[in-house]
């Protein structure tokens, strides 16, 4: 009686998962939900793009080589009967803006960053991390104007011509990525083991040596990511951007020429249109080739940045 | 050649130069908002209705509406980024279609705001059958803060230390248990960086909500506690202008004589109320964090 | 009952319709069968989505409307003129409101739909302050649309280069104009905005800028210009002498009968809502046009 209870119990252990085990399973299940429905999120969104912007090349049969075109008048066609709806113009000037809005904010929010984690004291540090996440809350709308009355017009009086351009474009996006880049780099920053630091200044190292060539270097898969973030946040930004680049859809000049992204164009002209049609089907493109254009730069940064990491 | 004591200097020289740029920006571009619009706030400004012609109005309704779907995309995405987000950092595969998974994730935040609203508008405000309503623009900002969410909650467990999670699994804790208990608890900072900056989003955006969210009210009645009744100000599936949308309105369409105060009084009460909601969270998650940890937070939680 | 729902404001224009043998369609039908429509009894849910200068007034207009009509639901939207058309040809939406004639409008079948007008807008030129020119020829405007003239000095101003802002290509706004001072010559590329907002506060920080507002977006921080000496005022616009003006059209899906959304739309063509809130907001009442306005920019005559 005794053994053959015992025997059971050493069957239902062996042959059963322990408690432990169902609740990683269920865990685990509860995970996969959750990827799972982040996945086909991404994959949904992805497909409802794609079947609008690939509709202008097969159902309107456009051709690539007029898609990147520099003329972009949707609503019009050119003498030879064709749609104008060259976007390269609106590609240039994304890219650009994009670039350069990451390059100029990247120093600036790893400076922040650096200078909360470890410069600082923590009180200091917390009221400017609350103060700069601030930031992100602003609508787009009132960067718009705040930089129509105060960017456009320094920059007017500083470079002549109108004001409005990619420069204008880059300092207004600058600031508004600058809170989403340094609060994801201060975390990574922020992770780095206080023992590597210190491990650091025992051999001697200075503040800086410290900094850069060991914390920065150890956080770097996490800035990387911040900057990517940041950069994502450029290429959508339309509102803002619409206000101060100038929202002209020609070939940028330089800097201060008036000139307009993939996502201002879109934003101006998606309410006016009908969907279905070849006037909304190419916006669709548009989008398309955003999202194109930011998996190569995501890409592209990471492979940069592994250059820069600790080997791990 | 500068030795290591002259590049520290001219580093952090360098450092807190950038630094007082950055601060002088915060203090100017606060300042300028708050300047121009805190003359504009008084509790009847909060308290009365808005109105699309009359001076007058004021932001009774998009102020709670703001809030409101901040507190219901807060319940939907924050569960479902955690959840991915553990995936990614826990159990996930170290392999190209997990980095491909990462980057899929990462190219969305990319996306212009009209885009994901249209996307919300036609799958689930039309398909679904939710119409213009406070459900379909919670739904419509998770796909917005989704990406940000995830990553930031991947990032923040990936920086816990192995040994903590090696400790965990040697006392023979499932990597679940493991995870939720131990790690997660640990990451609660950085997991806090990324909801907050996510419910800034929330605070500020207007283009996507214009096609899910809608971009006018209808009249509720604040005393009817029951969310299943039409007009009761908890109802999701009313249509509801948040402030941002409202401020996005009044600059672009709208007609009202005070039009500009009205713009600028909204710009200075969202910030501020930013900045409670912000501290807010640090907060509780600094509760939460020395409840579960039973520490003082490292960061700026 | 019919005579108190009826006001005589409608019943003229159904008048003045029915004669002129207008082309409108829409109203005519709504005339004749506007005692079953209008009642307190009507019930459903209505959505309005379209065109964002038509908002606020369809908006306020809802507002009053549903103190009277309980059981109606109504929701006003933005979203463009486009997507307003859009949706209501695609049965997703009541009423679909557009600045622009639906027969205008790229992938729109204009007979499925029904029109019902219930304003009309002017549209002026607008500069900079600094700008001294006062008036100017439709000519003259057009030739600074179309590029041939880049600086005020060419106009009797003061030597400066203009800045052309445009609105947004396929908006009612850039339509109307272009119908009425370009005819037909095709804009220079120039910078383009999508709303009232935005144009105002841009002319009126950009030195030597022009471009054009509904006339309820011009206040002291511009100037209205005037066109070959006429005056941008609404009496113009209701004699057709200043030429820049256009239709807001709320449209319904012909083969979808909804009592509450023909109700409504009733309600804004009533004498009530034309007399105090279309003038409050700027606009110009439908009841006041001497001449009509088809869909193909043909201006005629009311008699």
């Amino acid at each position: 009686m005794q053994l053959t209870r015992t025997n059971a119990m050493i069957q239902d252990e062996l042959t059963h998962s322990s408690r432990e085990t169902r609740q990683d399973t269920r865990g685990r299940a509860l995970t996969y939900l959750s990827i799972g429905l982040v996945v086909v999120l991404v994959v949904a969104i992805i497909y409802f793009i794609a079947a609008r912007g690939v509709a202008t090349f097969t159902t309107n049969h456009v051709t690539l080589s007029e898609f990147f075109g520099i003329n972009w008048q949707p609503t019009a066609t050119d003498s030879n009967g064709r749609p104008e709806v060259g976007a390269l113009p609106m590609m240039v000037t994304s890219f650009s803006v994009t670039i350069l809005a990451a390059l100029v904010a990247t120093p600036f929010a790893l400076s922040v960053a650096m200078f909360m984690t470890d410069i600082a004291e923590r009180r200091g540090a917390k009221l400017l991390q609350a103060v700069i996440e601030l930031l992100v809350g602003i609508p787009s709308v009132v960067y718009g104007f705040i930089g129509l009355a105060v960017v456009v017009p320094f920059l007017r009086r500083l470079a002549g011509g109108t004001g409005f351009g990619i420069l204008a474009g880059t300092i207004v996006l600058c600031v508004m990525v600058l809170p989403t880049v340094t609060s994801l780099a201060a975390a990574s920053i922020r992770a780095v083991p206080l023992s590597l630091r210190q491990a650091s200044y025992a051999m001697g190292a200075t503040r800086w040596q410290t900094l850069r060539k060991v914390v920065l270097r150890a956080a770097t898969p996490g800035i990387i990511t911040a900057i990517i973030l940041g950069m994502a946040r450029a290429f959508g930004e339309a509102l803002a951007v619409q206000m101060v680049i100038g929202n002209t859809t020609v070939l940028p000049r330089g800097l201060f020429t008036p000139t307009s992204t993939l996502t201002s164009t879109l934003t101006t002209e998606m309410g006016n249109t009908v969907p279905g049609t070849l006037q909304n089907n190419v916006l669709w493109s548009l989008a398309l080739i955003l999202l194109a254009m930011s998996l190569v730069f995501n890409l592209l940064v990471r492979l940069v940045g592994r250059k820069g990491a600790l080997p791990s | 050649m500068m030795n290591a004591k002259q590049s520290d200097r001219l580093a952090t020289v360098v450092i807190y130069t950038l630094v007082g740029v950055v601060i002088a920006t915060l203090v100017f571009l606060l300042g300028y908002i708050l300047f121009q619009g805190v003359p504009h706030i008084s509790w009847r400004f909060l308290t009365t209705a808005s109105s699309n012609m009359t001076a007058g109005g004021g932001i009774r309704d998009q102020l709670f509406n703001s809030l409101y779907l901040l507190v219901l995309t807060t319940i939907i995405s924050v569960p479902i980024a955690l959840g991915a987000g553990i995936y990614l950092s826990e159990y996930a595969p170290h392999n190209a279609v997990t980095s491909f998974v990462r980057s899929a994730i990462e190219v969305l935040s990319s996306l212009p705001s009209i885009v994901v609203g249209l996307f919300g508008y036609l799958v689930f405000a039309l398909k679904f059958n939710l119409g213009f309503s406070v459900l379909t623009g919670a739904i419509a900002l998770t796909v917005f803060n989704l990406p940000i969410l995830t990553r930031n909650i991947e990032e923040s467990l990936e920086d816990v230390p192995n040994l903590q999670r090696e400790a965990g699994l040697s006392l023979g804790l499932s990597r679940w248990r493991t995870t939720t208990k131990i790690v997660l608890p640990t990451a609660i900072p950085g997991i806090l960086t990324g909801i907050i900056l996510s419910a800034g989003r929330v605070f500020g955006e207007a283009a996507a909500l214009i096609y899910t969210a809608g971009q006018s009210n209808i009249n509720v009645s604040y005393t009817d506690w029951n969310p299943f009744n039409a007009s009761s100000f908890l109802n999701p599936m009313r249509p509801a202008e948040t402030l941002a949308v409202h401020i996005w309105q009044l600059n672009t369409e709208g007609v009202t004589p005070d039009a500009k105060a009205i713009s600028a009084g909204a710009s200075a009460v969202l910030i501020i109320v930013i900045l409670l909601v912000n501290l807010g969270a640090r907060g509780l998650g600094g509760l939460v964090y020395r409840r579960l940890t039973g520490k003082q937070a490292k960061g700026a939680a | 009952m019919k005579k108190e729902v009826i006001t005589d404001e409608t019943d003229q224009i159904c008048h003045r319709r029915r004669r002129t043998g207008s082309a409108d369609s829409g109203s005519g039908r709504m005339c004749s069968t506007n005692t079953k429509a209008d009642s307190a009894n009507v019930s459903g849910k209505v959505t309005a989505v379209g065109s964002t200068a038509l908002q606020p007034l369809v908006e306020q207009a809802a507002k009053d409307f549903q103190t009277t009509h309980t059981k109606v639901n109504l929701s006003v939207q933005g979203g463009g003129s486009g997507t307003g058309l859009s949706q209501v040809q695609s049965g997703s939406v009541q009423i679909g409101n557009s600045d622009i004639f639906a027969d205008q409008q790229t992938g729109i079948t204009a007979s499925k739909l029904k029109d019902h007008k219930v304003a009309v807008v002017g549209m002026t030129p607008v500069v900079n302050k600094d700008v001294d020119v006062k008036s100017l020829t439709m000519d003259q405007l057009k030739q600074i649309f179309t590029g041939k003239v880049t600086n005020w000095k060419q106009l009797g101003g003061k030597d400066e280069a203009i800045t052309v802002i445009n609105r947004a290509a396929g908006s009612g706004t850039r339509a109307t104009f272009e119908n009425a001072v370009l005819k037909g010559a095709t804009a220079i590329k120039t910078q383009e905005q999508d709303s009232n907002g935005t144009v105002q506060k841009i002319v009126s920080t950009t030195p030597g800028a022009i471009s054009y507002l509904a006339f309820s977006y011009v206040n002291d921080s511009l100037r209205a210009l005037n066109i070959d000496g006429v005056k941008p005022t609404a009496a113009n616009v209701e004699t057709n002498k200043w030429k820049i003006w256009s239709y807001e059209h709320m449209y319904t899906l012909k083969s979808k009968d909804n009592k509450a959304a023909d109700a409504f739309i009733k309600y804004v063509q009533s004498s009530k809502v034309q007399k105090s809130l279309v003038k409050k907001l700027g606009y110009i009442s439908i009841a006041n046009m001497k001449v009509q306005m088809d869909a193909h920019n043909k201006v005629t005559t009311i008699k």
